[in-house]
C-alpha cells in the first residue's frame, strides 16, 4: 500500500515562496507525474516529498502516518536524480546493495533482491563495472535498479530522461511505463516535457507559479482544460487562442464573435450577464478546416507549413494578427503567403473568461 | 632560412635550457648543503668553495653522539601526524556543513578564518607562553599539536571545502535517501570521493608542521623539541660550524622531501582517478 496525502502544503526559500498552497492525493499503483514550466515548483514539490526539503507549513502524510517531519531515511521513498547521483567509487553492484547494507540486511537477501533488480534492468554484465565505466543510459538503469532492490512504498522521478539524447528518451520512456506496470509500483514522476508527460501519466499534475493549475488523466487534460494556462501547456502544436466577446448568450448556448472577423455559435454555458465581456477561443490544431478564400468562417494568410510525413502543419495569421497552427494529415501543398479560408469545428472549440478559466460546456440532454 | 619544423625545435630546445636553468638554480642551495655535510669544518669554511675534498661522515656522527637525531625525529613525526589527525577531525565537519549547508554567513565565516593567517605569530607569543605555563604544557609535544593545528585550521578547511564544492549534492542526497546518516553519508560516500583532496590536505599540513620553527622553539626545550630545533640548536652566530649545520639540516629535511615524493604519484593518481565526473 501506497497512499500519499498532501494537505495545504507550502515552502519558501527565504522569504520567497515557491510552493503556495497544494493538495493532492497520490493513491496507490498510481503514476503521477508533476509537470510545468521551470521555476513552477514540480522538482520541489519532490523534494519536500522526499524530505529532502524542509517543509514551511501543511502536512504530507503517508498510508496514514505523518512523515512531515520525517527525516528522508525513514519515509521509506527511493529517488532517482536527474544526474542519477550514482557513487562513483562503488561498482554497480554496491551502488545498487547500499540501501541494504546500511539497513543490515542479509548477505543473501542482498544477493538475490540485486540479481533480480539486474534481471529486470538487464544489468547482469555490468554488475562489477563502475560508474564512469557506464554510457548515459546504462548510469540511468542503474539509479533505477538502486531504487528498485529497496523495494520503496513510491519511486521518485526528478527528471530521469532530460540528461539522455532524444532516441534514448523514448526508449526508457517505454521502459518505465513497462516497469510500472511489472513492478505495479506507485511513481511519482517530474518533468518538464509534456509528452512524457502524457505517455507515462495515469494522472498529471498541471503546476503553474507554485500552484496546481490542473490535476486529471492526460485525456482530461487534453479534452477538457480547466483554464488558459494548462489549454496552452498540454499539446503539441500548442492550442490556437482567438480572442472575442460574447455577443449573445442563452440556453442553445453562446455567440462569440471573434477579431479574426467572424461570429460562431459555441455549445458553452454562459451566463446572459455575461453578454459584452471579453472571452478567448480556443481550438486544437487539427480541429481547424481549411478550404479556399472566402469559402471558410474567416481568412487566413498562410506563414510556413512544416511537413513531416504524416503530418502538415501549417502556420496561419488571421487578419487581427493573431497566430493558428493547422494540423493537415499527410502531405499538403506549400501555401506560404496565399490566402486560406479556415472552418472551426464549434462543438471542439473550448471557451476561456476573462480571468482565463474555462466556460463549461452545455449539460447534454439525456439520450 | 630555417623550416617551420627547425624553428620549432630551436623553439623547445631553447625552453628546454631555461628550464633546466631555473631547476638548477633552485637545486643548487639544496645540492650544496648535503655537499657541505659529508665536508670537514675546514673543507667547508675554504675559499674559494671546493667542490673536490675526501668526504667524511664524521658530521652525521658527531649529531647522533650529541643530541641523538631519532628524539628529535620522533617528536617532528608524533607531532606532525597528531596535529594533522586532529586538524582532519575539525577540517571536515566544517568544511561538510559549509559546502552541503551553507547559510548566508558561510562566505564572511571562511573568510575570517583565513584572516587569522594574517596575523603576526609573535603577536601572540605572550598569551600563548603564559597560557602553556598555566597548563604545565611548555615543553609538551600536546602543546605544539594544539597550536599547529589551530595554524594550520583555516588552510584545511578551506582546502576540503574546496574539493567538497565540486562533488555533486545530488551523490550525498541520494545516500541520504537511501538511508545513511550523516556520519555514514561522509564516511561511507564523501571521503571516498574526495580521497585525492583529503590526501593533499594531509600532506600540505604534514610539510607546513614539518616545518614550523616558531612555536618549537618557544615552547619547547629538550624534551618536546623536533628537528627544527634541532637545526637551531646547531646554527651559531659566528657561523663557525657550516659542515655541522648543514648535515643537520640535511638530517632534517630528508624525510619530508623524500615522503613528498614518493606521495606525489600518489596524490596526481588520486587526484585524476578519484574525478567524480
Amino acid at each position: 500500500m501506497a497512499d500519499l496525502k498532501i494537505r495545504d502544503l507550502k515552502k519558501g526559500f527565504e522569504g520567497h515562496a515557491v510552493i503556495k498552497g497544494i493538495d493532492l492525493d497520490v493513491n496507490d499503483r498510481e503514476f503521477v507525474v508533476f509537470v510545468g514550466p521551470s521555476g513552477c515548483g514540480k522538482s520541489t514539490l519532490l523534494r519536500l516529498i522526499a524530505g529532502l526539503e524542509e517543509v514551511t507549513s501543511g502536512t504530507i502524510s503517508l498510508d496514514e502516518r505523518d512523515i512531515t517531519d520525517e527525516s528522508p531515511a525513514r519515509r521509506d521513498l527511493a529517488m532517482v536524480f536527474q544526474t542519477y547521483a550514482l557513487y562513483p567509487h562503488m561498482t554497480v553492484r554496491k551502488n545498487m546493495s547500499f540501501a541494504l547494507d546500511l539497513a543490515k540486511v542479509g548477505k543473501q537477501e542482498v544477493e538475490s533482491k540485486v540479481n533480480e533488480a539486474a534481471r529486470i534492468l538487464e544489468l547482469g554484465p555490468l554488475l562489477e563495472r563502475k560508474p564512469k565505466q557506464l554510457s548515459g543510459g546504462q548510469r540511468q538503469r542503474v539509479a533505477i535498479g538502486r531504487a528498485i532492490v529497496r523495494n520503496p512504498k513510491i519511486f521518485l522521478f526528478d527528471e530521469p530522461l532530460s540528461n539522455l539524447d532524444a532516441a534514448l528518451r523514448v526508449q526508457m520512456r517505454l521502459e518505465l511505463a513497462r516497469l510500472h506496470k511489472e513492478l505495479k509500483a506507485t511513481m511519482i514522476y517530474v518533468t518538464h516535457d509534456q509528452v512524457e508527460a502524457m505517455t507515462l501519466a495515469d494522472k498529471v499534475v498541471v503546476l503553474s507559479a507554485g500552484r496546481i493549475e490542473q490535476v486529471g488523466s492526460p485525456l482530461e487534460l487534453y479534452h477538457h482544460p480547466a483554464n488558459l494556462f494548462v489549454a496552452g501547456f498540454i499539446g503539441t502544436p500548442k492550442m490556437g487562442f482567438l480572442k472575442g466577446t460574447i455577443s449573445r448568450a442563452d440556453a442553445s448556448g453562446c455567440e462569440v464573435e471573434l477579431e479574426a472577423g467572424c461570429r460562431i455559435i459555441l455549445p458553452r454555458a454562459a451566463e446572459a450577464s455575461a453578454v459584452g465581456t471579453p472571452v478567448t477561443l480556443g481550438i486544437r490544431p487539427e480541429h481547424i478546416g481549411v478550404t479556399d478564400a472566402g469559402a471558410g468562417s474567416f481568412d487566413v494568410t498562410a506563414d510556413v507549413s512544416e511537413r513531416l510525413g504524416s503530418d502538415t502543419f501549417c502556420h496561419v495569421r488571421t487578419t487581427s494578427g493573431e497566430p493558428l497552427t493547422i494540423r493537415i494529415p499527410g502531405d499538403f501543398r506549400d501555401v506560404y503567403g496565399e490566402c486560406l479560408g479556415l472552418t472551426l469545428d464549434a462543438d471542439r472549440c473550448h471557451l476561456f473568461d476573462a480571468e482565463g478559466q474555462a466556460i463549461r460546456p452545455l449539460m447534454r440532454q439525456a439520450a | 632560412m630555417l623550416t617551420l619544423k627547425q624553428t620549432r625545435r630551436v623553439h623547445s630546445a631553447l625552453i628546454g635550457l631555461i628550464a633546466w636553468a631555473i631547476a638548477l638554480l633552485l637545486f643548487f642551495p639544496i645540492f650544496w648543503m648535503v655537499l657541505t655535510s659529508f665536508k670537514t669544518e675546514i673543507d667547508a669554511f675554504a675559499s674559494p668553495p671546493q667542490f673536490i675534498f675526501h668526504p667524511t661522515l664524521d658530521n652525521y656522527l658527531h649529531i647522533q653522539e650529541r643530541s641523538g637525531y631519532l628524539r628529535f625525529a620522533w617528536n617532528s613525526i608524533t607531532i606532525a601526524l597528531g596535529s594533522t589527525v586532529l586538524g582532519l577531525l575539525f577540517a571536515i565537519p566544517a568544511a561538510y556543513s559549509m559546502a552541503f549547508h551553507p547559510t548566508h554567513r558561510t562566505k564572511g565565516t571562511l573568510l575570517w578564518m583565513l584572516s587569522t593567517k594574517m596575523l603576526p605569530p609573535v603577536g601572540v607569543l605572550v598569551p600563548i607562553y603564559l597560557l602553556a605555563k598555566q597548563f604545565g604544557l611548555l615543553d609538551s609535544r600536546i602543546a605544539l599539536i594544539v597550536i599547529y593545528t589551530l595554524i594550520n585550521l583555516p588552510i584545511m578547511v578551506w582546502m576540503i571545502y574546496t574539493y567538497f564544492k565540486d562533488i555533486p549534492r545530488d551523490i550525498l542526497e541520494a545516500a541520504r535517501m537511501d538511508g545513511a546518516s550523516t556520519l555514514q553519508e561522509i564516511v561511507r560516500v564523501l571521503l571516498p570521493i574526495s580521497k585525492g583532496g583529503i590526501a593533499s590536505t594531509v600532506l600540505l599540513s604534514l610539510i607546513l608542521c614539518w616545518n614550523e620553527a616558531f612555536w618549537s622553539l618557544n615552547l619547547t626545550s629538550s624534551q618536546a623539541a623536533p628537528l627544527t630545533a634541532l637545526i637551531a640548536s646547531y646554527s651559531s652566530p659566528e657561523g663557525l660550524f657550516w659542515a655541522k649545520l648543514s648535515a643537520v639540516s640535511t638530517l632534517a629535511c630528508a624525510p619530508i622531501v623524500i615522503f613528498g615524493w614518493i606521495s606525489q604519484k600518489q596524490l596526481v593518481r588520486g587526484l585524476s582517478f578519484g574525478a567524480v565526473k
